[in-house]
């Protein structure tokens, strides 16, 4: 059941055809609404604009605006803290009903895996959004390499817990280390991948070097940074954010405009670099190739 | 220089360059294009953060003017109220224009299905309530009596401010309680001399507002 040949997604493919139809369709409605309250005609058609394609967004962007709490909960803070983290070496301790357990340096864990570049939308649950040129390893090739046993139903990655280093750890607001984890399948799938680096450069220590955690289809917070422990197990683990704020942050964490946050609603987005604010999409647009893992789940309950 | 031209010639030019100072920033970063990763959110953040700050000062008038002794300094609670409103306005056009491209039915489902925005929209609705009836000639209208108790309104509106901001934090709700606890420290100067003259007044008649 776990071995299903990796299939590649080219970037071409990920912005797809349906997405730069539908986003046709929702500038036409936006045009009506706008024009129907007399906005001037040169602040729409800015507004068109700038709404363009998935542009990516500069590196400066991706690695200045950061949510990454163990630095400081600023967008700012952790490119300004995070410089001192030691990334190299780095061990991985792999855990729970996998045959290759125990601790091992990064490069020999990776050793043999291909890398691959991908460019992924990210959308935060905060409701702002890049486009990332990725580079990594899929996630799949690396369980695969490690064997887990047939009682591993979910994988679990924790953060590096040290708050010498992570000076956000000295402060209460997360329950550290940070924890996310996903079900096995999500984690075979060949979009989830575990990240090394950026924009072809290696990762920079706010963006979760050495290694991080990328699964698109699900908000910026299951992605999580600077990983020191992969753990297989049987029952479903508690999630840092999860334990945070249940009612606010589900397990699964998957991008759905027809899940609003307690708080606000996920039915839009602010790619950053555009004014106004776009539709979200469901599975943040991967549902083609996501949503067959949720077949039969119901996404409202399991948010 | 009486109290009186203290206040005219000195403090309320330095309160109009204090209160222009966030929006002078904002736009020069729009014209320079440097307000960050996310300018809209920079642009919301900062006029928000401004019109509680001031509205924070605007309630520091009364208990500073008691505890200095200076009563002229309540010239500068009218003009320092208005700054408030203005940020508060332009912190919802902000909103309303690129959150939600001015769409009324969008907003009114924003306001309706989110406390925090139905929050901070209710503490807009009374500041502008108040804005309205700052003329002097409002309050001529009014009566003082009527018009101050009117007026009690801005309590209400800064606490509601403060909710909107604990609100809408994620997790970290450094700031919004830091604003949270000067407001309190606000409302005890104010509660307390009224508690105190009350007392007062249950031996003489009251005299001074």
């Amino acid at each position: 059941m776990l071995i299903r040949r990796p299939s590649d997604f080219p970037s071409s493919e990920i912005t797809g055809e349906t997405l730069y139809q539908n986003r046709r369709a929702w500038l036409g409605a936006a045009g009506v609404t706008l024009a129907g309250l007399a906005l001037p005609a040169r602040a729409r058609a800015w507004g068109a604009a700038v709404q363009g394609d998935d542009k990516l967004t500069p590196y400066n962007v991706v690695t200045t605006y950061n949510n990454y709490y163990e630095f400081g909960t600023g967008k700012d803070e952790p490119g300004q803290n995070a410089g001192g983290l030691k990334t190299k070496p780095w061990m991985v301790t792999v855990e729970g009903d996998v045959k290759r357990k125990g601790s091992i340096y990064l490069d020999d864990l990776l050793k043999g895996i291909p890398v691959v570049d991908r460019t992924y939308r990210m959308r935060c649950v905060e409701a702002w959004s890049m486009v990332i040129p990725w580079n990594g390893i899929m996630l799949g090739d690396l369980i695969r390499k490690l064997e887990p046993g047939t009682k591993a139903k979910y994988v679990e990655f924790t953060t590096l817990l040290d708050p010498k280093q992570m000076p956000g750890q000295e402060s209460g607001v997360l329950d550290w280390p940070y924890v996310e984890a996903l079900r096995i399948d999500e984690a075979m799938h060949p979009l989830a991948l575990l990240t090394t680096g950026v924009y072809g450069k290696p990762l920079p220590n706010q963006n979760g070097a050495p290694i991080r955690l990328t699964v698109p289809w699900k908000y910026g917070f299951k992605g999580g940074k600077s990983i020191v422990r992969i753990r297989f197990l049987e029952t479903q683990p508690r999630t840092t954010w999860n334990i945070a704020a249940p009612q606010e942050y589900g397990f699964f964490g998957n991008v759905n405009p027809t899940v609003s946050h307690p708080r606000w609603s996920q039915k839009t987005e602010r790619r950053l670099g555009e004014l106004f604010k776009r539709p979200t999409l469901m599975f943040n647009g991967y549902a083609d190739q996501v949503a067959r893992l949720y077949t039969g789940l119901d996404l409202k309950a399991n948010f | 220089m009486t109290d009186g031209q203290v206040v005219r010639r000195i403090l309320k030019p330095l309160l109009w360059i204090g209160c222009l100072a966030p929006a002078a920033w904002l736009v020069r970063g729009i014209v320079e294009g440097d307000l960050g990763a996310d300018p809209i959110k920079t642009l919301t953040h900062t006029t928000g953060l401004s019109a509680l700050t001031i509205l924070l000062v605007t309630l520091g008038v009364t208990p500073v003017r008691r505890l200095l002794s200076r009563p002229s300094l309540v010239l500068l609670r009218r003009p320092l109220g208005l700054f408030a409103w203005f940020y508060a306005v332009v912190h919802f056009l902000i909103y309303a224009v690129f959150d939600h491209q001015l769409s009324v039915p969008e907003i009114s489902e924003d306001v309706a299905k989110h406390p925090w925005v139905l929050v901070g929209f209710s503490a807009l609705l009374l500041l502008t309530a108040l804005a309205v009836t700052s003329p002097a000639a409002a309050i001529r209208r009014l009566g003082a009596r009527r018009w101050n108790r009117l007026h009690r309104l801005v309590y209400v509106a800064a606490i509601l401010v403060i909710l909107h901001f604990l609100w809408l934090v994620k997790r970290d709700l450094t700031e919004p309680i830091r604003y949270g606890s000067i407001l309190a420290v606000l409302l005890l100067a104010r509660a307390v001399p009224a508690l105190v003259r009350s007392r007062a007044a249950g031996r003489a008649t009251a005299g001074a507002n």
